[in-house]
């Protein structure tokens, strides 16, 4: 697998862990684990995210980083073009 | 607001072009218990629920359908792409390439456009949560017919993800639901 999908890959991993926690703490706002848990995958997730988009380019347009000369938010491949493997 | 990010949700993995599948896949993408519908009902629903609670996990839920429509959409988009006309004809897509060529237009599997008459908003939090547990399950027993209807093991493994979601979601709709009865109870006087 190259390492560009390797690299997403991780980040839907991780986000998925912080998806579901989240559902979980909508109707369990006091459970102290789900925080934790909650706050170290949010953690990992922002660090797996940063170093993506250093190399690859932004995930979200927020994540568009310094004077690039070109607008790397619009270069493909868009999410349904990628080839999973 | 909303802010897209440039990624699925899960992978969507496709072995080759299968335009029967696509067409079923319709289902999930334009039916009345597809991803749309879902997404559009709690997101919704969400504005007259009456606890925050509620109106965190329909506005949570609801995003994440989104996300799982883009993923049937990107399975469409795959599974037709590059395929002549005449072999969309042959497998049941000739009325929707006269119409739309390969575009993922919100339609079930049948053709029939989507419409908001699939939804309800009662302004009612119990009535509406019914609803979304309803609609869960009706969700979770389309994927288990789909997943029936492939042997391509990438389309299977994204269909399972999708089918557990909407396990999780029941749950979690449920417990907000129990969460407002209690509400409601505490506050009656009789």
């Amino acid at each position: 697998m190259d390492e560009r999908l390797a690299m997403l890959k991780g980040i839907q991993e991780l986000e998925f862990v912080a998806i579901d926690l989240n559902l979980f703490l909508d109707t369990h706002p006091q459970d102290q684990a789900a925080h934790r848990d909650f706050h170290a995958v949010r953690n990992q997730l922002l660090e797996a995210i940063s170093r993506y988009e250093e190399i690859y380019g932004p995930l979200t347009v927020t994540g568009c980083t310094p004077p690039h000369h070109q607008w790397l938010w619009i270069q493909g491949p868009w999410p349904w073009e990628i080839e999973y493997e | 607001m909303w802010m897209y990010e440039k990624k699925l949700e899960y992978p969507v993995r496709v072995s080759r072009n299968d335009i029967g599948m696509a067409k079923f896949l319709m289902a999930q993408y334009g039916g009345p218990d597809s991803e749309l519908s879902a997404g559009v009902r709690y997101l919704t629903q969400r504005y007259t629920m009456p606890t925050d609670k509620a109106k965190g996990l329909l506005t949570d839920i609801g995003t994440e359908e989104l996300a799982h429509w883009e993923i049937i959409a990107t399975m469409i988009y795959k599974l037709v792409k590059g395929v002549p006309a005449q072999q969309l004809r042959e497998a049941g897509l000739g009325a929707h390439f006269a119409q739309h060529d390969r575009a993922v237009y919100p339609a079930d599997a049948a053709g029939v456009p989507w419409t908001a008459a699939y939804i309800q908003a009662t302004g009612d939090p119990i009535a509406d949560l019914h609803e979304d547990l309803a609609a869960e399950q009706k969700a979770r027993t389309a994927y288990e017919h789909l997943i029936q209807l492939t042997d391509d093991p990438g389309i299977k493994d994204t269909l399972r993800f999708l089918r557990e979601r909407e396990v999780v979601h029941f749950q979690r709709f449920g417990e907000a639901l129990n969460d407002i009865q209690a509400l409601m109870t505490s506050k009656t006087l009789y």
